[in-house]
């Protein structure tokens, strides 16, 4: 039963692998090209573990940025987070603490996604033999996962090594945000929001210990919510 | 910057993240995220991203830069059709960055 769920959970986990190897490259890629060393590179995809925030992180370490504008910019850019540890904490509830603070660990973007919705569908029902393996199935997509990130995050450093300055890949990060912010910019709010954080970005660059990112991303989320209000009211 | 202030910043970066993803899971039951941030948070995309975005296609060298001859901006727009039309993220690097390439032979 346990390997069944785990087996599943891996499976559940590979249409989204097709995606995170690329994506895992060009992290791997970027990061050398940012100047940050190959050892730092790989330790980001352990240690952080959360794909947009590493590319965030790059174009910061990139332009020189001081360390307190880094780990306030994780915090707002991983800020979902607790929205997902929130969402799943109960279905984990009746495990042991070595088993919370692994599948936290493991608590990705694309993890959550396929765990939550085998838990809210799947295995709804309370209290039978499937549901309380049904953590297994959280450890086998959050693991292929991590794997998935760990080997194309090496594979994308090694390969950064040998592009020559002349491709001018930093431009890809800037690319990079511009394919992920696609999927936010489904309703006015979301665009209100997108337009307010690059005006207020593109004005505040000049701003010292490059502040500007933050009050332009605060600017953004207010203006964002503060339409959908007005919206919904 | 030494290999040191790196590891020191990404070890800040990977506690604050594991602390946000524990949150819930270790806190009592009891406790629920506040409505205005849980509202808010679909809103941290669209403008962290479109933050970091405009002013590296806009001042690509520092001053502002809306025209022709900014080949950044130009091939920016291109990718942005692309991720427009297609929602797919390496396509849209791939074709962002070969119209930059393009672009600087042509101009």
């Amino acid at each position: 039963m346990r390997a069944s769920a785990f087996l599943a959970g891996i499976t559940a986990e590979l249409p989204i692998l097709l995606g995170v190897v690329p994506f895992g490259l060009i992290y791997g890629v970027l990061a050398l090209q940012a100047g940050i060393p190959a050892a730092a590179a790989l330790g980001m995809s352990s240690i952080l573990f959360a794909g947009s925030a590493q590319f965030v992180a790059t174009q910061l370490f990139g332009a020189g940025v001081p360390g307190a504008v880094l780990l306030l910019t994780t915090f707002i850019v991983n800020l979902r987070h607790l929205l997902y540890s929130a969402s799943v904490a109960p279905y984990v509830r009746h495990l042991s603490p070595g088993w919370k603070w692994l599948l936290a660990y493991l608590l990705t973007d694309e993890a959550y996604a396929v765990t939550i919705v085998h838990y809210t569908t799947v295995t709804r029902k309370r209290d039978n033999a499937v549901t309380r393996e049904r953590h297994w199935f959280f450890l086998g997509a959050g693991l292929a996962l991590w794997m998935t990130w760990q080997a194309s995050t090496a594979v994308g450093i090694f390969l950064g090594a040998q592009v020559p300055a002349g491709w001018q890949l930093d431009f890809a990060l800037p690319l990079t945000f511009i394919a992920l912010v696609r999927p936010s910019l489904v309703d006015r709010p979301g665009v209100a929001a997108a337009i307010v954080a690059g005006v207020v970005a593109t004005a505040a660059v000049t701003l010292p210990l490059r502040l500007g990112l933050i009050i332009a991303a605060l600017a953004g989320i207010i203006t964002g919510t503060l339409a959908d209000r007005g919206r919904t009211a | 910057m030494g290999a040191a202030r790196y590891w020191l910043i990404i070890v800040g970066m990977g506690a604050i993240t594991y602390a946000m993803r524990l949150s819930f899971i270790l806190l009592p039951g009891r406790l629920r995220l506040p409505a205005i941030l849980r509202r808010s948070l679909r809103f941290v995309p669209p403008a962290v991203f479109s933050a970091l975005i405009l002013p590296a296609v806009l001042r690509p060298a520092g001053p502002l830069e809306i025209s022709p001859s900014n080949v950044r901006l130009l091939a920016a727009a291109v990718a942005a059709i692309v991720a427009w039309r297609t929602k797919n993220t390496v396509l849209t690097i791939a074709v962002g960055m070969a119209a930059l390439w393009i672009l600087q032979w042509v101009l």
